[in-house]
């Protein structure tokens, strides 16, 4: 392996990983405070139509972002609804979220398949794209690479060190002892949700118009279900979602690059790895039994029915 | 009836089939003749079910008023596939298509039941008296594509992206290696298996990663064009495959080698409405008009795409055979000898790489 070819399998790990990272970001502010959303897959193949379709039509990437946000959003309102005010089983209503946003999607965007836009391209930083080995990959990437640091910055501090991250896992952890110091559950919550469709629609809308700018039925290919996975397996931690999502994007170039090197490895074993390699480290990060189930969100799944 | 269908809604769901599932189309006519259409995935997918549409609009342009199709896209193989084909024959359909490898035994059961409605089935080698089967000849179109790659490559490693390890990719993968065997043995086969039919990002992930080792032309055997698009963007070439990608990679697209079951659909409407239509297992390829070359990339030089359209021409008229021997193994055994033809039939179960394949088939 020479250097370029290292360099360029990291640009690639970190490309392969942001859309894990965004949604499982996502979904972690969301689990954070209590609510477990399977709609992951349905939200972001939601925003990758919206925000393919609105760029095809006007032009603007931007928009086409914005608007892939808007319609996590609003997938996630409708879970909000449910399972909030009818408290509805949270399981049951996640998955069918993802159900609805698969066939929602399907139905929206029959007619733009095979239809071509500009994609996303990259913005290199002066003087640092050019370093050595990590040059491309920290500094020569798109601008939502770029956000997603700021993003994963952003809720490291918001839930580690802010007072309304604290309202958030004191709602997560006892929505009913919240409740009584008079924190607002369900504000938190529907907060934590809105959070969450919004981070599923920018990752549908990174693959829909970054990384590949095209839209096909399914084309999130069960990325959603991976993110849900990382939440889970980095025990509700902001950094270990990050090692977790790259590591993730990693494994899954390695097995692609080893097979273009010729290695005699089972290509099957090699498709493996991913999985294997994120659940493996994350698994033995998390393996202090105690600590572990300190940090699961505590109220995780259940509904909260008192009107606070 | 009614009931039934929301029979039908809710155990779609439930088998995590999305709503599109059972959404139908029907053109309205006057007593025509009913042709239905049963696909494994989503028109959308711009690769083999949409080219099987393709193929169903193709008939209603054909004959107008005459015909009334239906079709039922995302339809899992195996029982639900059966009950959909019945309701199919149930509801007065004079033709039925079922175009994936895991509707032939549901296929067959139906057709026993229905004997005065004639069934096709894609892909598969089961036939009944009411039940013929039809397939294309994807390898003519590889090994064209093979001999342009061949020519146009610089650094002489080709790619190709596969999705799984059955006969139909292995033989396909076999035809460009041989295309290179002919043309350019310098050049080097690289491939990768992604596991997928289906997944543009992987798909993207794996064009990247060949051309961050030197390849300049990239083939696949997945659906989405999102290697065209990678190739675009890093000025590699890329072949198309299913369905025309033109519009994917305006300088990148060397080539698409496309489905086109059109001709096949209206051959086959207009046999059974006649009634000259006989059971068969129809192998359709370039000289049947079931897979074409809509077009090359206008880099390519003359001679090349002179070159490449004798090739065409001779596979039209059989003096170019992509499998005829002396073929030998990765080993370097002779397996056809020379003056022989492997048959259809052989091709079906091809399991071993030619010669010149450096890696192995995935176990």
């Amino acid at each position: 392996m020479d250097i370029d070819l290292i360099t360029n399998i990291l640009y690639a790990m970190i490309r392969t990983g942001t859309p894990l990272l965004i949604v499982a970001l996502g979904e972690l502010v969301c689990e954070k405070s209590g609510v477990l959303n399977l709609g992951q897959e349905g939200m972001m193949l939601m925003g990758a139509v919206v925000g393919f379709i609105v760029t095809l039509l006007s032009g603007s990437l931007l928009l086409g972002f914005i608007l892939a946000m808007v319609a996590g959003v609003l997938m996630s309102l409708i879970f909000g609804l449910i399972t909030m005010e009818l408290s509805a089983n949270q399981v049951a209503t996640g998955l069918a979220l993802t159900i609805f946003g698969t066939g929602l999607s399907a139905f929206v965007g029959s007619e733009f398949v095979g239809k071509p836009i500009e994609g996303l391209d990259p913005v290199f930083i002066p003087v640092l794209t050019d370093l050595p080995i990590i040059g491309r990959m920290l500094f020569g990437q798109d601008l939502v690479v770029y956000l997603s640091f700021i993003l994963f910055g952003a809720v490291y501090w918001f839930i580690n060190y802010s007072r309304p991250g604290l309202i958030l896992k004191a709602v997560g952890e006892n929505p009913h002892a919240a409740n009584a110091i008079g924190l607002p559950v369900f504000k938190t919550r529907y907060l934590a949700i809105i959070f969450g469709g919004a981070m599923a629609g920018l990752a549908g809308g990174y693959l829909s118009l970054a990384y590949t700018p095209l839209w096909a039925e399914n084309m999130t290919a069960g990325r959603g279900w991976i993110a849900l996975a990382l939440v889970v397996f980095a025990s509700w931690k902001a950094e270990r979602v990050l090692l977790g999502a790259w590591l993730f994007g990693l494994a899954s170039i390695l097995h692609l690059v080893f097979q273009g090197l010729g290695f005699s490895v089972s290509p099957n074993l090699l498709a493996m790895l991913p999985y294997l390699a994120t659940v493996v480290v994350l698994v033995i990060l998390s393996s202090n039994q105690t600590r572990s189930r300190l940090v699961a969100p505590m109220s995780l799944g259940n509904p909260f029915h008192a009107r606070g | 009836m009614k009931r039934r269908q929301f029979n039908k809604l809710v155990t779609g769901l439930a088998a995590g089939v999305c709503i599109s599932a059972l959404s139908t189309f029907s053109a309205q006519a006057a007593d025509p003749f009913k042709v239905g259409f049963v696909y494994v995935g989503p028109v959308g997918d711009h690769g083999w079910s949409y080219q099987h549409d393709q193929g169903r609009k193709s008939v209603e342009a054909e004959f107008g008023d005459k015909v009334q199709t239906t079709y039922v896209e995302n339809v899992a193989e195996g029982a639900d596939a059966q009950r959909v084909i019945y309701n199919l024959a149930k509801t007065g359909h004079d033709l039925i298509f079922t175009t994936s490898f895991g509707f032939m035994n549901p296929t067959l059961k139906v057709a026993k039941q229905f004997p005065d409605v004639v069934f096709e089935h894609a892909t598969g080698y089961k036939t009944a008296k009411n039940m013929g089967t039809y397939i294309s000849t994807t390898f003519e179109g590889r090994y064209v594509a093979g001999y342009v790659a061949s020519q146009v490559t610089k650094s002489n490693k080709i790619g190709y992206i596969a999705s799984f390890p059955i006969p139909e990719v292995i033989r396909d993968i076999n035809a460009v290696q041989l295309a290179l065997n002919e043309y350019n043995p310098e050049a080097e086969l690289k491939i990768i298996w992604v596991n997928s039919w289906f997944d543009p990002g992987k798909e993207a992930d794996a064009a990247n990663a060949m051309m961050d080792q030197g390849v300049d032309v990239i083939l696949q055997h997945t659906d989405s064009p999102a290697a065209m698009q990678a190739a675009e963007r890093r000025g590699a070439y890329a072949v198309g495959q299913a369905s025309d990608m033109s519009s994917f990679g305006p300088n990148a697209h060397l080539l698409s080698v496309v489905d086109e079951w059109g001709p096949h659909y209206i051959n086959t409407v207009k046999a059974v409405m006649d009634g000259t239509w006989k059971p068969k297992a129809n192998v359709e390829g370039m000289k049947e008009g079931a897979i074409v070359i809509p077009g090359f990339n206008k880099s390519i030089p003359a001679e090349v795409v002179t070159h490449a359209e004798v090739l065409i021409a001779g596979i039209k008229d059989g003096s170019v055979y992509p499998f005829a021997g002396p073929i030998k193994n990765k080993a370097g055994e002779v397996v056809v000898a020379e003056g022989e033809r492997m048959s259809y039939e052989e091709l079906e179960k091809m399991n071993w790489y030619v010669e010149g394949i450096s890696s192995d088939i995935p176990k």
